[in-house]
Order: structure tokens, then sequence, then C-alpha cells
């Protein structure tokens, strides 16, 4: 029996409301959008009926960009031009890239920066724009099957991304107009799909394991299903291993058969791709498959693969897979005999020797009756209908993790690791510096992700730079810095100087990734572009917050104002109301955020207060719960 | 901000002491998240949102330490005495320091043994037995947690953390070893 909630906390005021929302699915092959109607989630198709979005992106000079099956008919050639795979550049510096071993087709612009930049007949672009081009197509289809604007999206990333990438992601959204309601772990959907599948046959609870083989990344996550609340145990990947592996060991093959050396051209490599890929998903239907690459030199190649030859060119790849998921189980603290389903997400899983070591790994045979490709979008759906408030009875909760430790650099290279891999987010920690020389009053602190010990092993996040220190004595200064990481996976870090009470201020310079200041510029000449007013946006901006806060204020005060509030602080907080809504009509911005601001500040405690009322209720409630 | 005035152990309405119900440690949790989590906020304004990530952040934070017995003692030592203790003290105890080194020479030597994923496994046994005594001796003086007791209960958490130290020693090399295949 789900739990009964007593008090309904972060409702707005209009609880009856319908918000029109989305998942997606942001793919390195195939982008999905699908959405809540009528209780049922659904992916969308295209006009032609397709629900697979290519994640390709053509641009050029004259006109919009082309997203998805047009595009990707160009790339062969336009290979310059038409960009596949941004979901393995995002969150990365170029050298990252090339160490992964991805060949990559494009003219990078500045292979030497944090944020390489595609050279394309439609500009200089990052990975991040590619992307955002991808979700404005998604959310197009989405609001012209829904009939209206979204009020926000899921958008499903690896479960293995790290800050760096997930950052990158939540950037997209934002060049795109998408408000994000959450990233969710790719992983997590695809259990919430199933698990909600399962509910009638009252399986809804156990121990899953989820293998997730997509095109560019690997993810393997434990979780336990308990009444509603899905508890990741360990997340577990490889953020560069996924289909594309497949094809491009398949494709090296075929060359090296085809007596083409290392230098083929991008055309030549790009075919061999493609052939790779086709005879890959033939296998998993037929015994051979027939390979024929067109070379450079006018010769055709041709040859037939059969089955125990494919296995044994990716066996190594799954080898690596299953390490990754045996060392999940045991930062889990599961065994496999406690695993009560495994479930397959990804195109490649329908790779019959893929399915076949699965299941010899957690002995038993996995699930994959929703459809691999469909399933995360499907799980984001349901999740972004949740979020959105769309489903007041609905007591579903995903609790997730950081999949990687984070730590700082310390003296000689070594990192410190202060909030290890696989904590439950939200998360916090707080360490003490002090300063070197006398009247310091500025502080570098540099954050890694990852498990090894030096910093040269690690993954470089931001360079945090922290001003405003009161000059004090060497040492003397106690500068308190918290490391906080939400429910999407993002650090933020905060700084105060104990002894005087001073914030700090922080400047984040991200090691792979778009500064604010970098982003606010894109999005700038985005509108510019679009002739868009800009201050007039940020007084419409202005003003829906400052709408929303007074909505929310007037649902609380009804429900229990009375009993959580004294006269005078009513009095103050009303009064903060009144003066918020009089600036509504303003076309000063600053106005209206001040006045938002004041009013935040007045009804702080009853905001806290509200808060723990609803704890001892809903504590009240489970032992209500319990006696019975 | 929860109230600050509450300890871990009020926060979820559980008795003060070493022992703990694990399984209504869980419940607990579940509902304290299903309360505070900033997924319930997602569309309420940004104030209400601040105030559920940082209560989510303090439950998390709660349950870690309710849930693992050495962070659980450290906890419990800092409310009797208002000193945890830091990681980098030291057991008394030449005995058990001698022990503990036997234990990491076997750890050194087990890649190199026939069978090296058995031999991490019985160092891991044995170290999970060391700490279960030391658990049921720790249940017992915190129990009845007199100045005398809370000193010993301090040298056997310095002693939990080597055995802690060990086992994480250990799962990286158990990772190691199984990356090698």
């Amino acid at each position: 029996m789900p739990l009964l909630q007593i008090a309904e906390p972060g409702q707005s005021a209009a609880p009856h409301q319908h918000r029109l929302a989305a998942g997606i699915d942001l793919g390195t092959t195939n982008s999905l959008v699908a959405t809540v109607r009528s209780g049922v989630a659904e992916t969308l198709p295209d006009a032609q009926g397709r629900h697979l979005l290519p994640s390709v992106v053509r641009f050029s000079a004259a006109a919009a960009p082309v997203v998805g099956y047009s595009a990707q008919v160009a790339a062969l050639d336009d290979p310059l031009n038409t960009i596949a795979s941004a979901k393995r550049l995002i969150g990365r510096g170029l050298a990252e890239v090339k160490q992964l071993g991805g060949r990559l087709p494009y003219v990078f612009v500045n292979p030497d920066a944090a944020v390489p930049r595609i050279h394309t007949a439609g500009g200089d672009l990052t990975p991040v724009e590619v992307s955002a081009e991808i979700l404005k197509t998604l959310a197009q289809r989405a609001e012209d099957t829904l009939g209206g604007p979204l009020a926000g999206v899921v958008i499903t990333v690896p479960a293995y991304f790290d800050d760096a990438q997930r950052q990158a992601t939540k950037d997209a959204a934002t060049l795109a107009g998408l408000n994000v309601f959450r990233l969710l772990s790719e992983p997590t959907a695809a259990a919430v799909a199933y698990g909600l599948d399962h509910a009638d046959a009252g399986t809804a609870e156990g121990i899953h394991a989820i293998y997730d083989l997509g095109g560019g990344t690997f993810d393997i996550s434990i979780l336990r299903l308990t009444r509603g609340v899905y508890e990741v145990l360990a997340a577990g990947g490889d953020s560069a291993l996924g289909g594309d592996d497949f094809d491009r060991i398949l494709a090296q093959w075929a060359l090296e058969q085809a007596g083409v050396n290392d230098g083929a051209d991008h055309r030549t490599l790009r075919q061999a791709m493609q052939a790779a890929c086709n005879a890959k998903e033939q296998l998993s239907s037929t015994p051979t498959a027939d390979l024929v690459l067109n070379l450079p030199d006018g010769r055709q190649w041709s040859a037939t693969l059969d089955r125990a030859a494919f296995e044994a060119l990716i066996d190594p790849l799954i080898d690596r897979s299953l390490a990754a998921c045996r060392r999940a189980l045991r930062d889990a603290r599961v065994s496999v005999p406690e695993v009560d389903a495994v479930v397959l997400v990804g195109g490649s899983t329908r790779i019959p020797r893929v399915r076949e070591r699965v299941a010899a790994l957690f002995g038993r045979p996995p699930l994959a009756n929703i459809d691999p490709d469909r399933v995360v979008a499907i799980g984001a759906a349901i999740q972004a209908d949740l979020l959105a408030g769309n489903r007041p009875g609905d007591d579903l909760l995903l609790l997730d993790v950081i999949p990687l430790s984070l730590g700082i650099e310390t003296m000689g290279g070594l990192v410190e690791r202060l909030i290890p891999r696989n904590s439950t987010i939200p998360v916090a920690r707080a360490q003490t510096f002090t300063t070197f020389k006398d009247g310091q009053t500025a502080m570098a602190i540099h954050v890694l992700q990852g498990e090894r010990d030096l910093v040269d092993d690690c993954r470089s996040l931001a360079r945090f730079e922290l001003r405003g220190i009161p000059p004090l004595v060497a040492g003397a200064a106690r500068i308190q810095v918290s490391f906080e990481i939400d429910a999407d996976g993002l650090l933020r870090v905060a700084a105060s100087e104990l002894t005087s009470g001073i914030t700090a201020r922080v400047e984040v310079k991200p090691s792979y990734g778009l500064t604010d200041g970098e982003i606010a510029a894109i999005l700038s000449d985005s509108r510019q572009h679009a002739g868009e007013d800009q201050l007039a946006r940020r007084v419409r901006e202005e003003r829906v917050e400052a709408q929303r806060v007074l909505e929310s204020l007037r649902a609380a005060l009804t429900r229990d104002g009375d009993a959580l509030l004294d006269t005078a602080e009513r009095t103050r907080i009303e009064d903060a109301m009144t003066a918020l809504a009089a600036t509504l009509n303003s076309i000063d911005a600053k106005r209206i955020g001040d006045a938002r601001r004041a009013l935040e500040q007045a009804c702080a405690r009853y905001v806290e207060r509200r808060m723990n009322h609803s704890i001892q209720s809903a504590m009240a409630g489970q032992r209500v719960d319990a006696f019975e | 901000m929860l109230d600050f005035s509450k300890n871990y152990f009020e926060l979820f309405e559980l008795p003060l002491g070493f022992a703990v119900d694990a399984k209504r440690l869980a419940e607990r949790y579940r509902t304290l998240q299903a309360v505070t989590h900033p997924d319930r906020y997602v569309v309420a304004a940004d104030h209400e949102k601040r105030v559920s990530l940082q209560a989510s952040t303090q439950v998390n934070e709660a349950y870690r330490t309710l849930k693992d017995p050495l962070a659980r003692a450290r906890y419990l030592l800092s409310l009797h005495t208002g000193d945890p203790g830091t990681d980098s003290e030291t057991s008394k105890d030449g005995a058990f320091l001698m022990e503990q080194m036997e234990l990491r020479e076997t750890l050194a030597e087990a890649q190199s043994s026939p069978n090296p994923h058995a031999a991490v496994a019985r160092v891991l046994t044995h170290l999970a037995e060391q700490s279960a005594a030391l658990d049921k001796e720790l249940a017992g003086l915190f129990a009845d947690p007199t100045s005398a007791n809370l000193t010993s209960a301090r040298e056997i958490i310095r002693k939990l953390q080597f055995l802690d130290k060990c086992r994480r020693d250990a799962e990286d090399l158990e990772g190691l070893i199984d990356g090698r295949y």
C-alpha cells in the first residue's frame, strides 16, 4: 500500500493543472522523444512515422541546420559538415577523444582548446551547439504533437557521464530553450519503464541490474526497488564503449582485409563504418553477412563474415562490459544470485553474443520485452510526467548516485577524495582550508573526478577561484569550502571565511566545458539573430518567477499559514507579497527581481518550518502505517 | 534547513545507540526522501527548491552515517564527547597491529598466489569477522556510555578504522585481479 502523504510539499497553487512534459533520450547514434498521454508513455514519430531520430546534424552556409535522416544521407557526400555522434564529444577535450581511439572526420578549429569547435559551412560550432539542434527538433516534435509549449523535459544521460559531460548536456538544453526538470541516468530511466511495467504482476520489488549498451556508451546500474522507491546501489560503465566500437572493430578488420592502410580518407572510413554497421545488424538475425567496399583506387572489395568470426572480433569489447558489471556488483555489495532481474537496453543488446554472455554472467535470461531502442525515452517520459506534477497519487521516487569519486588536488600532484563514488545524491561535503601567505585574498581549488591517487590519472573537472577572502596573517583564515552535488549530479562550490563570515566569490573555470559567460554569449547571439528583444525577455523571465513565488506562497498560507505563523511574521510576508505584486507590471527587471528576493528573505524561515512540518507529518503517517 | 537541534537519530526517530534496526532505518530513509527530495520540487519556486536541496542532502548524510557501523560509532562518540576523533589516529594495541601487518602481507602475496581471487576473499572474510566482533563490543560500550567505556570505544574505533582501510585495499585489489581476467 503506498504511503499516504499527509502534506503535499512542492505542489503549486494549481494542483490540478496539467503541465506538458516530455522525456528525451539524447543518444549517440539515435535520439527519441516520448511523452505520456492518457496515462500511457509513448515515443513520438516524425511525419513519416519514424520514432528514431538519427543524432546527425548537417550545417550549411545558407540554410538552417538539418537534423536526422536527411542529414544522415548527406554524411557520405558532405562528411565535414555533417556531424554525427556529438555525444562522444560533449564535455570532452579533443585530446581525450583522440586518446579514446575515435577517428573523427571533422575539421577542428582549435584542437588544443578545452572545448573543441568543429569547422562547418554553418560556422565554427561546439558539440554543445550540435546537440542543441537535436534537442530543438525533438522538442518541436513533442510540442506539435501535444499542441502547446513544454513546461519542461527530462533528458537522459549515461549513468557514467561525469560532471563535465552532464553540464554540457544541460548547456545544450539551455541553448535549445528547454527547461530541464531533471537529468536522468539512462539505466534508471529503463528501470522506471520496466518497474512500472511489472507493478501489476506484483513483482515490483527486488534488485534489478540494467545492462545498457548504447551507440557510444556502456552503463551498468544495480538498483533496488522497494515500495515505489528506486535506489541506485551502484553505477558503473565505460563512457567510451558502445555499438560504434563494435562497428569500428569490424570496419578496421574490413579495411585491413581490403589492403587499405591507416591513411584511408574520410569517405572510405565512413563507408567502412556503414558497411560494418549493416553487417553487424544483419548478423543478429542471419548466420552470415556480406561486406562490400568501393575503394578509392577504383577496386571493389567484398567478403562474407560469419557469426563465429564476428563474435571473436567483439568478444574483447564484451569482456570490458562484463568486468564493469562485476565491479558494480561488488560496489553494490550484491552477489549474482541476489539479482532478481536483468534488463537489456540499447540497440547493441540485440546482438545474440551479447545476450548470451550477459545471461551467463547473471545466471538468468535477460529481459528485453520493451523495445531496447525506446525504453530509455519511455522511462524519461514517465519521470517527466511525474516531476511536472501530473500524477498526484504516484509516489515513485528515484534516488540516484554519482558514478565517480570527487576529489581535490593537494600537494605533490595527489588527489584527496572528498565524496566517494556511488554516494546517493544530493550530497555535500565541506572542507576547511587556510592561506599560505600573509594578506592572501584568493585561492584556487582544482576539482577532479576519478578513483586514482594522482592528478594526472583523474579527470580534471574545473578550477574554482575563490576571491574576496579577507586579508589575514598566513594560516589564520578558516575558509570553509562546500562541495555540493545536486540531483542532476552537477557540482556547485560555495566558500566562506569562517572567522569573518564573509562569503567568497567563486569563479568557475571548467576544464572541458563552456563558462556561464560563453553560454550566455551564444544564447544572446542567437536571440539577437532571431530579432528578439533581450530586455523584454529578461522582464518576462523575472515576472514568471515572481508569479511562481506568489502562487506558491498563497497556496502555502492557505494550507498552513494559521498553524505555522504568528501574526507579526504573517503580516511581514503578506506585505512583501503585496510589494512584489505591485511590481509585476513594471518594465524594470531589476525592480521585480529585488522585490522577489526581499519576499524570499521574508518567508525563508516559514519555508523551512513547512519542510520540518511535512517531515513530521510523514513520519507520523508512517508510524500509523506501521500499526496496521 | 532541517531542524538542527535534532541529531541524526532523532531525525530518523531511532533510539540513540549503536544497535540500529536496519529495516526501520531504511524505511524511515525512504519516508524522509519522499518528502524532501528535489524531485518533489521541480515545478516549485526557487526558494522552496533550495530548502529541499539542503534537507535532502542532510537526510542522505544522516543515512550514510547511521548505516555504516564505523561512521555511526564515530558519530555517537562525537554526540557523547564532542570529539569524533580523526581517521589518522593509530591503535595502541600492539598485538592487534601485528595481526594487521600480517593481514597486509597476506594481501600483498595474494596477487602472486595460485588462486588470487580466493586468497583475497579469505582476507575479506577474516576482516568481516573481526569487524563484527568489534561491533558487538561497541554495542555494549555505547549502551552504557560512561567515561571509561567511551575511552574504550574510541580505541575500538581506531581498530575498526584499520580494518576498514584494509578492507578497501582488499576490494581494490579484487578489482585489479578481476580487471585482468
